[in-house]
């Protein structure tokens, strides 16, 4: 049997990912499960991803004020309560005390990215505080005529920072994992960005996230054959259970990819 | 009734949750005589072993821990605590179970930290996994290890190397993975702690 990228990594799982977008402690975007009582309650999406396989969770929150933050902490609380998996909690952080208030409310992971290019010491700062392993870097890349370049807002800002100096500037200054966006792809459904990915994974020796353009399940199958990503985070395809996760984990263990079933 | 040594290393809001929503009752452990009000003992850590010892340290209540005779649990740092050495901050340990903990290399490993989910193969007399599988998954999120050692390591796991996923001497119980981030599997690990 050819175990992909077999060896070093024992016997480590790739990890997927939901990903859910979260205002004022709700969760926005239509999400689609059938047996949902509430699907705007970010606690029990959570839990029903837990149940389905998710190996993680990340939480995006796009709370517009600095006010209605306090019901992001609240949220994070009750996840941290009732769920027994890990999560990551990202959007708006922007000082070391934003990461304090939800790393004490049971956020197992930061992800920054606009604050963190406005001022990398951020995340010098946070990893001291923290520890590396607490602080993901989310990169939001769009390919141009003259290389990837980091890009903000949601890809509507253009900045002139390379994405792969960027990543390489952030792992040496404490960031314990990359989660990767590709704006060229996200939204396309037409499958990760595989080139782009396995030139920056192989380039740094922390985990990388896969994000953007997966559309089916074989599009997991080929990030993980392709590359050696460490996880692949999704959200529309799962919220609208278009890929459902014991199919898609089955899948990716038929295709001999280290995955927990 | 399980006490959590309360000496400043890291967050413990989702270990007490875990022991929440198991129906486990706990308290905080800050004093010496609290040891005398539970009968298992958990000291939880995250983050820089050599700075954590030196917390611990701080506390006074080294030598306490050192002579207990109930069950005790180190999690993850706290795991690291009961060893001879850390070659994180060139620390002494507290010298309970007479291995080391050191760091991955990179060469070796690929990516530091190690961080996931990945299999343990437990030690099929070590009542801490009673009614666990072996190959269960369990969550990982650490730089340095503890040594493999056939006489202390209760379950292994493989990143590159073989190192220690759980470690056991007497009444002393570590564990490097996160029980309380590890699922189903984590939580009968935590039950069978209390149960011990």
């Amino acid at each position: 049997m050819e175990v992909p990228f077999g060896g070093f990594r024992g016997n480590l799982s790739k990890r997927i990912i939901p990903c859910l977008d979260v205002k004022d402690g709700r969760t926005v975007k239509g999400i689609n499960f059938v047996d949902l009582r509430d699907a705007g309650d970010p606690v029990e999406l959570a839990w029903q991803y837990s149940q389905q396989g998710a190996d993680e969770l990340v939480f995006l929150d796009i709370t517009a004020t600095h006010e209605k933050r306090k019901t992001t902490i609240e949220m994070v609380k009750s996840v941290a309560r009732q769920i027994n998996i890990p999560f990551t909690i990202g959007g708006g952080i922007s000082e070391l005390k934003d990461a304090e208030a939800l790393l004490n409310a049971g956020a197992d992971k930061i992800s920054i990215n606009s604050a963190a290019v406005r001022n990398p010491q951020l995340i010098n700062d946070l990893a001291k505080a923290f520890g590396v392993q607490f602080v993901v870097l989310a990169v939001d890349t769009k390919h141009l005529e003259t290389g990837d370049f980091v890009h903000l807002n949601g890809g509507r800002i253009a900045t002139e920072l390379q994405t792969q100096h960027w990543i390489k500037e952030a792992e040496s200054r404490g960031a314990g994992e990359i989660l990767l966006t590709s704006m060229d792809k996200d939204g396309t459904k037409s499958g990760f960005d595989n080139l782009l990915l396995k030139q920056i994974n192989d380039m740094v020796s922390i985990p990388v996230i896969a994000s953007g353009g997966a559309g089916s399940a074989q599009d997991f199958v080929d990030v993980f054959q392709k590359t050696n990503v460490d996880a692949a985070l999704a959200a529309s395809v799962f919220h609208y259970g278009e890929i459902l996760i014991p199919e898609l984990k089955q899948l990716l263990k038929n295709n001999h990819i280290e995955i927990r079933i | 009734m399980i006490g959590i040594v309360n000496y400043g290393a890291g967050n413990i809001f989702s270990l007490t949750a875990a022991l929440e929503r198991l129906n486990l009752s706990y308290g905080m452990i800050n004093t010496e005589t609290d040891f005398d009000l539970y009968d298992r003992i958990i000291i939880p850590g995250v983050g820089h072993a050599g700075t954590a010892m030196q917390k611990l340290r701080d506390t006074g209540l080294v030598s306490k821990i050192k002579s207990l005779t109930k069950p005790v649990l180190g999690i993850c740092v706290g795991m690291q605590l009961l060893t001879n050495y850390s070659e994180e901050g060139n620390s002494l340990m507290l010298e309970i179970i007479p291995v080391q903990t050191l760091r991955f290399e990179e060469e070796i490993c690929k990516k530091v930290p190690h961080m996931g989910w990945n299999q343990i193969y437990p030690n099929k007399d070590c009542p801490l996994f009673k009614n666990i599988l072996p190959a269960s998954y369990f969550y990982f999120v650490h730089s340095y290890f503890i040594e493999f050692n056939s006489k202390f390591t209760s379950a292994y796991c493989n990143y590159g190397i073989k190192f220690s996923a759980s470690i056991q001497k007497n009444n002393f119980y570590g564990v490097q993975f996160h029980p309380e981030k590890s699922g189903e599997a984590g939580e009968m690990l935590l039950k069978n702690f209390a149960h011990l």
